[in-house]
């Protein structure tokens, strides 16, 4: 085995594997990129690193120098790979995190010694960010890095999951991945349409639905800042909803093939299906997919044991992306 | 054409508090027109002076996003579901 100095030095170079064996169609291969396998437990460890390494180059943050605080929205992961990162290089975190997050994501939080200040649950991420962003511009003394609207977000992956993904998956004819920051996408996407432009990119979203009955009208709307900055319009082939059913029926399916793998990549794994199902016949295709992170986290939403009705239920009250 | 068209709750308290509605239209263009006329309280929230959508509305053909497939102009058939939700943050994804 390699001998690493750092657990840092662990993020990222994860593996991909075949689960064509789920494919609808014997000519479409589907490839899905383990993110779980990152040390924190998801895709959000590249993004930390990369907006804390950004944040020092610029100067915001400084190596050694105590009392420097960050704070950031988040629904669980970016947080977690945040808190892990924050703890290693002598910063202290603030997360500004959802009520409705599955307790497992709080705790892991604690683990790495975040602090948390909870936002309403009713108002999704979108409170999240709000209220983070209020709470920067009264302490301008804390640090911000604004996951939502920082190009150290696609940059990371730009830089690092896109060229994985070409260097293991060179025959890749489609991207598909989860809309949240939209860092992933934008940054992969770009990358990959660069190299090889005939590739789609397909985005996977969860239905708002009762997440934001809080908001009061259309104008609290939130698009992400990167999504705009970078032409998230006219980069995506397709945006498609994959409602919490499909979610966890795909999210179960993918034991099938060994893998115990988040909600979200059940989400992003239905959103391959859709896709795959479009190819006409007698045409080959290669879908790459992402799985954001793996199950531990949503132990506790009975998501493999419950009977799956209430597991639906329960998924339309949690932000599980 | 007539396809169903799901309200998101925000905007269920202009069409009387229904959650689905049924309405004409062709494409989805004139689907939303079509909506803002029998519900005006609707009016500047699904479409902008010059036809275009909401900036914060999305609307998805059967869960496919009509931004992607043709925007106002997306063809609409008789058993197609209309979803109109809210753009949000879709939160850390993963």
């Amino acid at each position: 085995m390699t001998r690493y100095a750092s657990v840092l030095d662990l993020i990222g170079s994860t593996p991909v594997v075949d689960v064509s064996a789920l494919s609808p169609k014997a000519n479409v291969a589907i490839l899905t990129k383990l993110e779980g396998r990152n040390p924190a437990g998801s895709v959000k460890d590249r993004v930390a690193l990369s907006l804390v390494d950004a944040a020092e180059r610029e100067g915001r943050l400084v190596r050694g120098r105590p009392g420097q605080t960050l704070i950031e929205p988040s629904s669980g992961n970016t947080g977690i790979a945040l808190a892990m990162v924050c703890r290693l290089r002598g910063y202290e975190l603030t997360v500004v995190l959802p009520t409705n997050v599955s307790p497992e994501r709080r705790q892991l939080l604690m683990a790495w010694g975040a602090r948390i200040i909870d936002s309403p649950g009713a108002e999704g991420s979108n409170g999240a960010v709000r209220l983070a962003r209020r709470l920067a511009d009264e302490h301008p003394e804390w640090v911000f890095l604004y996951q939502y609207a920082n190009p150290a977000n696609p940059a990371a992956h730009y830089a690092t999951t896109g060229p994985e993904i070409l260097a293991d998956v060179p025959e890749v004819t489609h991207f598909v991945a989860g809309l949240g920051t939209s860092g992933t996408l934008m940054g992969v996407g770009h990358y990959l349409k660069e190299h090889r432009p005939s590739v789609q990119v397909w985005a996977v979203e969860p239905p708002s639905g009762e997440l934001v009955d809080g908001l009061r009208s259309l104008d609290d709307g939130y698009i992400p800042p990167i999504f705009v900055d970078q032409g998230g319009a006219a980069l995506l082939d397709r945006k498609v909803v994959v409602r919490p059913r499909e979610s966890i029926e795909w999210t179960r399916r993918l034991t099938d093939v060994g893998l115990f793998v988040g909600l979200s990549a059940g989400a992003t794994m239905a959103g391959a299906i859709k896709c795959a199902k479009e190819i006409p016949d007698g045409q080959s295709a290669t879908i790459v997919t992402i799985a954001s992170d793996d199950g531990w986290k949503y132990l506790s939403t009975g998501a493999w044991s419950d009977d799956v009705d209430s597991v639906v239920e329960r998924a339309r009250r949690i932000i599980y992306f | 054409m007539a396809a169903t068209v799901r309200l998101p709750t925000l905007l269920r308290p202009a069409a009387g508090g229904v959650t689905t509605l049924t309405v004409e239209g062709a494409t989805i263009g004139e689907v939303l027109v079509s909506l803002t006329t029998t519900y005006p309280a609707m009016r500047g929230q699904l479409l902008n002076d010059d036809g275009t959508l909401h900036r914060f509305l999305n609307v998805y053909v059967n869960d496919d996003d009509v931004r992607y497939l043709g925007g106002v102009d997306a063809p609409v058939d008789d058993a197609d579901e209309i979803t109109l939700l809210p753009a949000v943050a879709g939160g850390a994804f993963a």
